[in-house]
């Protein structure tokens, strides 16, 4: 056989039935993950047309997105943001409680945002395909899996047949070269490598990240990385499997155990791409030319060193003139300025992208010791996350500063539950988009790591957290 | 899905590049759990200011895009979220198709399971689509073409079942059901 990549040898081991001129590939999902938002449409039309869920055993629910982060109130109530919220989290339990599906309810110990929650679990594993409803599923790459985002209609697929029609995507070999420097995170380099292919620069291809500064990364780390593979346009994005996977999933609730264990491990090691495999495209990065980086504009691809100025729509070419000024038009910013110094409303420290214990420790790094001098929310990614979280003392560090402590959920990176920032607000937030409004209406975001965003409520302004003592 | 062959209409021309999905749909509005009536909720940021009231310089709000069933959009539209609420909006809203030089994966997969065929054309056909608002287009669904004012064709690529499914209204839950021998032997064999 020629040698494969990653991303081929997980596919070959899914098809179900192989893709002809006619028909897309018949592809067996592994994993199927399931959040209130993206499911109640796809479970009413399993109820229409009096289907089960073929694999109740290979269906998860949580929920996230609309859940409030504050806690009960005295009298026991949750405080909602309104009652849609409520009803769609309601609906969710009663189609889980309907159809047999697994589900981490609020106020359960394993609860979270789905994209952590999975993980931590030990559902993810090497080789596996996991899908969601939600483009953030990417972020389960980092375990060498083929995961990606779904819609409404293909979640009712996968709950119907366990099965996806998919016409077989592009690779796109993503080499980072180098180390990254001092206070230089993941976040960092994917928001480097995103300016670099353009927010569709990864249209119609999966991406596999590669080279001696991604073998350096935690696990985490490789979860922030291929969580963002989708702001590039990337269906999924993919990191081979190491000694780093095996030792992060060894333990956990759901991986295998003793002799299954070291089966899983033996497999898993074939996993990664043979010598001479070939991509339909490479991109090369030299992790040590990064910067803190920070987004100024409207999309994740408009991101620019933390130490570096406000581009001038002036020196773009003709066609992305009219798109710098759209947003730089929205984000009230001056052309030519450095962004250090620019003042900010909110921070926010959470999200699928950065909520896990390594991203709340190194907000922590910055503020211990330190006031904020704006509103900042820390929004830990699940139950589990919070409680190491307090057992390490990190809710006391942010307490200390004057943030707020927050229970687990998506919270302000998509502003549904009621954490929403203002219109005009400026927030240095962790997330994954600074789209228009995505914050709440009107809201200006500029997205950055943790410790970018720690320093930035220190400072109440742009700030770089390597002066901050970023590590 | 009702059959899709052809879509007639005037265009509606956004021109702003890489519009994503919340600018589609704002994720405040996603909090139902059906489909209908969507369409109010379409780019709702931009049809509506701070208090709600339409804004009259926002092209949605013009009286010459009532009826209008083709979107055209700047480069790269339907970015960011799997929200298949993005479609349903635009299907509520009377739309039958998009056109840009690049629609981004997950939304055109939405598209194509709500009867919104995704239109991807060339740069120059784009250019004069984005200058000329309200032009009357055609768009064939079995041909794959794409037929401007002046009776010039651009031909656009559709997946050959993707375009089986919208010229005959099939859903593809039906298609993937069928497949269930295929999917029992590939379970038991693992």
């Amino acid at each position: 056989m020629s040698p494969r990549t990653l991303f081929e040898k997980v596919w070959d081991a899914h098809v179900v039935r192989p893709e002809t001129a006619e028909t897309p590939a018949v592809l067996y999902i592994d994993l199927h993950l399931v959040h209130e938002v993206t499911s109640p449409q796809a479970f009413s039309v399993l109820r229409e047309q009096r289907l089960p869920v073929r694999r109740s055993d290979r269906t998860v629910a949580t929920m996230d997105h609309s859940t409030p982060t504050l806690p009960r109130r005295a009298d026991g109530t949750l405080p909602w943001a309104d009652a849609q919220a409520e009803a769609q989290v309601s609906k969710l339990a009663r189609n889980c409680q309907e159809f047999g599906v697994e589900l981490h309810a609020l106020g359960s110990s394993t609860q979270g945002i789905v994209h952590v929650v999975g993980p931590e679990l030990g559902l993810t594993q090497p080789g596996m395909t996991v899908v969601c409803g939600d483009s953030h599923t990417a972020t389960h790459g980092a375990f060498g899996a083929l995961a990606f985002g779904i819609g409404t209609s293909e979640v009712g697929h996968v709950l119907a047949t366990q099965c996806l029609l998919q016409r077989k995507p592009k690779t796109l070999a993503v080499r980072v070269e180098g180390a990254l420097g001092p206070g230089v995170t993941a976040k960092d380099l994917v928001l480097a490598i995103i300016a670099k292919l353009g927010v569709g620069g990864g249209t119609g291809h999966v991406i596999e990240y590669l080279g001696p500064a991604i073998r350096a990364l935690s696990m985490e780390a490789r979860m922030t990385l291929c969580n963002m593979s989708i702001e590039a346009g990337a269906r999924a994005g993919m990191v081979a499997p190491d000694e780093v996977t095996f030792a992060w999933l060894k333990g956990r609730p759901r991986a295998p155990r003793g002799e299954a264990w070291e089966k899983a491990v033996a497999a898993w090691r074939q996993l990664p791409s043979d010598e001479g495999a070939r991509y339909d495209r490479e991109v090369a990065i030299d992790a040590s030319a990064i910067a803190p980086m920070i987004t100024w504009g409207t999309n994740p691809g408009m991101a620019i060193p933390v130490t570096g100025t406000v581009p001038a729509p002036a020196e773009a070419d003709a066609a992305d003139r009219a798109t710098l000024e759209s947003a730089l038009r929205y984000m009230g910013l001056t052309p030519g300025k450095p962004i250090l110094g620019q003042p900010i409303d909110v921070v926010f420290i959470g999200s699928c992208t950065n909520s896990r214990i390594e991203d709340l420790r190194a907000a922590a790094a910055v503020m211990k010791g330190r006031k904020v001098k704006v509103r900042s929310l820390v929004v830990p990614g699940s139950v589990e996350v919070k409680k190491q979280a307090e057992a390490e003392g990190l809710d006391r560090v942010f307490r200390e500063a004057g943030a707020e402590w927050r229970e687990a959920g998506c919270s302000m990176c998509i502003a549904m539950n009621g954490d929403r920032i203002e219109r005009g607000q400026y927030c240095v937030s962790t997330s994954n988009r600074n789209f228009e409004g995505r914050q709440g209406a009107g809201g200006r975001t500029l997205l950055a790591s943790p410790a970018t965003a720690a320093a930035a409520a220190v400072a109440g302004a742009v700030a770089d957290p390597r002066q901050m003592g970023a590590a | 899905m009702e059959p899709l062959r052809t879509i007639e209409s005037r265009t509606v021309v956004l021109p702003s590049a890489n519009i994503d999905t919340d600018q589609i749909i704002p994720a405040r509005f996603l909090k139902v759990t059906d489909k209908q009536g969507l369409g109010k909720a379409l780019f709702a940021d931009w049809r509506y200011d701070g208090e709600g009231k339409p804004r009259p310089d926002f092209v949605l709000n013009r009286p010459e895009a009532a009826g209008a069933k083709v979107l055209v959009a700047g480069d790269n539209f339907g970015c960011g979220s799997s929200r298949e609420h993005a479609p349903w909006a635009l299907v509520d809203a009377g739309f039958r198709a998009v056109i840009s030089t690049k629609i981004a994966d997950i939304f055109r997969n939405n598209a194509l399971k709500n009867g919104l065929v995704p239109v991807v054309v060339d740069a120059a056909t784009h250019a004069r689509l984005l200058a000329e608002p309200g032009a009357a287009v055609r768009i064939d669904v079995e041909a794959q073409t794409l037929r401007l004012p002046e009776g010039a064709e651009a031909r656009f690529p559709l997946d050959a079942f993707s375009r089986y499914c919208l010229l005959n209204g099939v859903d593809e839950l039906g298609f993937l059901l069928s497949q269930r021998p295929a999917i029992d032997a590939f379970e038991s064999r693992r």
